[in-house]
C-alpha cells in the first residue's frame, strides 16, 4: 500500500495555504510534517482525512480499497478529542468503536493507554493528559491503517509520550502508515521530513 | 446497521443526561401555549376555535429552537469530523441523528399536546387526534429543520439564522397540520386528505432533508 | 447547639438521619387522622362531595407557595452570606415545590370538570399556580443543564430572587387581565365562609402536607450532600489515579 500526493494545493478562505506538494509514504513508514504556524501542516492532514477541499492535484492510495475514500481509511487525533463529557470514558470509547469499527470491546485499548481504571468514570472528570490518552486509544480501539496525528505529544507528560512512541512503533509494524505534524520530536526516530512553508 | 443503532442510542442518551436538552423543547411548548390566552383573552369559545392554531405554531416554534445544537455541540467537541469519516454514508448518519433528535424533542410535544388541549378547552377524544396530527407532523418539521442546521453550522451561525432559513419552509406543514386538526376538532372540513398529506410531507421529508444536509455539511468543507 | 453546626454537613447529616424516621412516622399519622376527617366531613350543600378535593389542592396551593418563599431564603443565604447548605436546600426545594404546584393544579382542573363543565378555565388563581410552575420548571432546567454542581447554583438563586419580587406582580396582573376579560361563562368559587367542620380537616391536612414537605426537602438534601460527596471521591480517584500512572 502506497500514499501518494501528486501536486496537492490548499486553498482556505481565499488564501493559499501550500502549493504543489508531492510526496509518497508506504507502508510501515512516518513522516513528521513540519513548518511555521500556519504553514499549513494541520490543514494537510485535514486534507488527506477528507476533511478540508483539495484545491487541485491528487491524492491516491495504491493498493488499498479503491473504492472506499482515504478518510475512512484513516484516523484523525485533532486538536479536540472527541469525547462527551456526560458520558463515561468507557461508553465515550465503546461509541466510537461501534460507530467507526466493528464495535469490539474497548477494554484492551484502554488499558494500553493505562485508562482501564477510570472506565466507568465520566469524561468529564479526566485531565487534559487523560483525555489526550483516551483519543489516541481510539486508533487502537478501530483498527484503521494511515495515522494522522496533528501534535499527538501535547499535553501528555514524559511516560506517556513513551507509551505514545511504543504504540507508533507496533503499528507500523503491523503496516500501517503515520503522518504526524509536529514542532519538536515525537519518538519517531526513523521517520521522514516533509518541512512545509519552504516554497 | 451497527452504526446506525450505535449513533441513535448515544444521541438519545446525551439528549436525556444531566446538561441535555430534551425536555426543554416540551417545556417551551408549554409556555408558548400558556402565554397566548394572555395575549387574546380567557374567553373559552375563542381558544376553543383557535386552540389547533395555537397549538402547531407552539409545536413549530418549539422544535425549530431545539434543532439549533443538533449539529453545534459535534461541531464544537470534534465528533462532526470523526462522524464524516466513518464508513456510514454522511446521508444516514444525519438522517439517524434527526431521528434520535425527534425522539428526544418531537415526541415529547406529542405526548403533552393533549394535555394542552385541555387548557384550550379542546374536548380530551379531540386532543388524541390533534396529538395524531402533531405525531404525523413533527417529523418533517425536524427534517426540514435538519437542512437549517446543517447550513447554519456549515456557516458558522446559530440561532436567528435557522429560524429565518427554515420557518418559511414549513408553511405547507402548518397549512396542512392546522387543517387536519380542525377537522378533527371543529369538524370543518375532511380529515382524511390533509392528514395523509402531512404523512407524506414527513416521509418526503425523511429523503430529502438528509440528503440536502449532508450537501450543506459537505459544502462546509474548506 | 449553636446554629452554626447546622453549618457543617457532616453534622446536618447525623441530624437529619436521626429527625426523618420520627418526621415520617408523624407525617403519616397526619395523613391517616386528616384523611379519615376528610372522608366524614359533610358534603357541601352546592357542590356536593366534590369539595373534598379542597383537603387536597388547598394545602397542596400553600406548599407550592412556601416552597418559592423557601427558594429565595434560600437563595440569599447563596448569594449573600455564602452558606454551604444554602444551594443544597434551593436545589431540593425546586423539584418538591414544583410537585406541589402540580398537585394544585390537577385537583383543580379535576376539581373543575364539575364545578365547571370543563377540566381548565383561565381562572386568576390557576392562571397564577400555572405561571409559578412554569418558573419552578425554569429553576429546574437550570440544575438540569449545569454540568457541575455549583455552577448552577448562582443562576438558579438569582432566578429565584426574581420570581420572588415578580410573583406578586405577575398575581396582580393576571387577577387584572382576568376580570378585565372576565367571560360571563365562568363563574368563581368562593360561596360561604368556610364551615368549622371542614375547616378542622382542612388545617389537619395542611399540617400534614407541610410536614411531608419538610420531610421530603430534608431527605432530598440529605441525597444531594451524597451525590456531591460521591463526586468528589470520584474526581480525587481520576487524580490519584493520574498521579499512579
Amino acid at each position: 500500500m502506497q500514499l501518494k500526493a501528486e501536486n496537492l494545493s490548499c486553498n482556505r478562505g481565499g488564501r493559499e495555504v501550500f502549493r504543489n506538494l508531492s510526496f509518497g509514504l508506504k507502508t510501515g513508514e512516518a513522516m513528521v510534517v513540519t513548518g511555521r504556524n500556519g504553514a499549513g501542516k494541520s490543514s494537510l492532514l485535514r486534507m488527506i482525512a477528507g476533511l478540508v477541499r483539495i484545491a487541485s492535484g491528487r491524492l491516491s492510495l495504491e493498493g488499498g480499497e479503491p473504492d472506499i475514500p482515504i478518510g475512512e481509511q484513516a484516523h484523525y487525533l485533532g486538536h479536540q478529542d472527541a469525547f462527551k463529557p456526560t458520558l463515561t470514558v468507557g461508553q465515550n470509547l465503546q461509541f466510537w468503536s461501534g460507530f467507526l469499527g466493528d464495535g469490539r470491546t474497548v477494554e484492551g485499548a484502554l488499558q494500553a493507554v493505562d485508562l482501564a481504571s477510570l472506565t466507568d468514570l465520566p469524561a468529564a472528570f479526566l485531565s487534559a493528559g487523560q483525555r489526550r490518552r483516551l483519543s489516541i486509544a481510539r486508533l487502537l480501539a478501530v483498527p484503521r491503517p494511515i495515522w494522522l496525528l496533528d501534535e499527538p505529544t501535547s499535553s501528555l507528560d514524559a511516560p506517556s509520550q513513551q507509551r505514545l512512541a511504543e504504540l507508533m512503533h507496533v503499528h507500523l509494524l503491523d503496516g500501517g502508515m503515520i503522518i504526524a505534524a509536529a514542532h519538536g520530536a515525537i519518538g519517531l526516530e526513523r521517520a521522514r521530513e516533509l518541512k512545509l512553508g519552504l516554497a | 446497521m451497527r452504526s446506525f443503532n450505535t449513533l441513535l442510542l448515544r444521541d438519545v442518551q446525551l439528549a436525556t443526561r444531566v446538561g441535555g436538552g430534551a425536555l426543554m423543547g416540551a417545556l417551551f411548548f408549554l409556555i408558548v401555549v400558556t402565554m397566548t390566552p394572555f395575549a387574546i383573552g380567557p374567553d373559552l369559545a375563542l381558544l376553543r376555535r383557535i386552540g389547533p392554531a395555537i397549538l402547531w405554531l407552539g409545536a413549530l416554534l418549539a422544535s425549530l429552537l431545539a434543532l439549533d445544537r443538533l449539529f453545534a455541540t459535534d461541531h464544537d467537541d470534534g465528533s462532526l469530523d470523526l462522524l464524516m469519516m466513518a464508513a456510514m454514508p454522511l446521508e444516514l448518519t444525519v438522517a439517524t441523528k434527526a431521528i434520535a433528535h425527534w425522539i428526544t424533542t418531537g415526541l415529547p410535544l406529542v405526548v403533552i399536546a393533549p394535555l394542552l388541549g385541555l387548557m384550550l378547552n379542546v374536548e380530551l377524544h379531540a386532543a388524541g387526534w390533534l396529538a395524531l396530527t402533531l405525531a404525523a407532523g413533527t417529523p418533517a418539521l425536524t427534517f426540514i429543520g435538519l437542512v437549517g442546521a446543517a447550513l447554519s453550522v456549515a456557516l458558522r451561525r446559530g440561532g436567528l439564522l435557522l429560524a429565518v432559513l427554515v420557518l418559511p419552509l414549513t408553511v405547507p406543514v402548518l397549512i396542512f397540520g392546522v387543517a387536519a386538526a380542525n377537522a378533527a376538532i371543529l369538524g370543518s372540513g375532511p380529515f382524511g386528505p390533509p392528514f395523509t398529506i402531512l404523512c407524506a410531507l414527513s416521509l418526503a421529508g425523511l429523503v430529502l432533508g438528509p440528503i440536502a444536509a449532508a450537501a450543506a455539511l459537505r459544502h462546509g468543507l474548506e | 447547639m449553636p446554629v452554626i453546626d447546622l453549618a457543617n454537613p457532616s453534622r446536618f447529616l447525623s441530624i437529619v438521619n436521626r429527625l426523618l424516621p420520627w418526621l415520617t412516622a408523624a407525617t403519616i399519622i397526619l395523613f391517616v387522622v386528616g384523611l379519615y376527617r376528610g372522608m366524614n366531613a359533610p358534603d357541601d350543600y352546592q357542590q356536593g362531595a366534590t369539595v373534598k378535593i379542597m383537603f387536597l389542592h388547598v394545602p397542596a396551593a400553600w406548599l407550592g407557595m412556601f416552597g418559592w418563599g423557601l427558594m429565595s431564603v434560600a437563595a440569599l443565604g447563596t448569594l449573600v452570606w455564602r452558606h454551604p447548605l444554602a444551594d443544597v436546600a434551593g436545589k431540593a426545594a425546586a423539584p418538591i415545590g414544583a410537585a406541589f404546584t402540580f398537585i394544585c393544579l390537577v385537583t383543580g382542573s379535576l376539581w373543575g370538570r364539575p364545578t365547571w363543565g370543563t377540566y381548565w378555565v383561565w381562572d386568576a388563581r390557576l392562571t397564577s399556580m400555572l405561571v409559578l410552575l412554569l418558573l419552578y420548571l425554569g429553576v429546574i432546567a437550570i440544575y438540569w443543564t449545569a454540568e457541575e454542581p455549583g455552577r448552577g447554583a448562582r443562576a438558579a438563586a438569582i432566578l429565584s430572587l426574581v420570581g420572588a419580587v415578580n410573583l406578586p406582580i405577575i398575581k396582580f396582573s393576571v387577577d387584572w387581565w382576568n376580570t378585565l376579560h372576565q367571560p360571563a361563562s365562568v363563574f368563581r368559587i368562593g360561596g360561604p365562609t368556610i364551615d368549622p367542620a371542614l375547616l378542622a380537616p382542612l388545617l389537619i391536612m395542611a399540617l400534614a402536607f407541610t410536614l411531608l414537605f419538610v420531610t421530603l426537602h430534608l431527605a432530598s438534601m440529605r441525597n444531594e450532600i451524597l451525590r456531591r460527596r460521591v463526586r468528589s471521591m470520584r474526581l480525587l480517584q481520576a487524580q490519584e489515579l493520574a498521579e499512579a500512572t
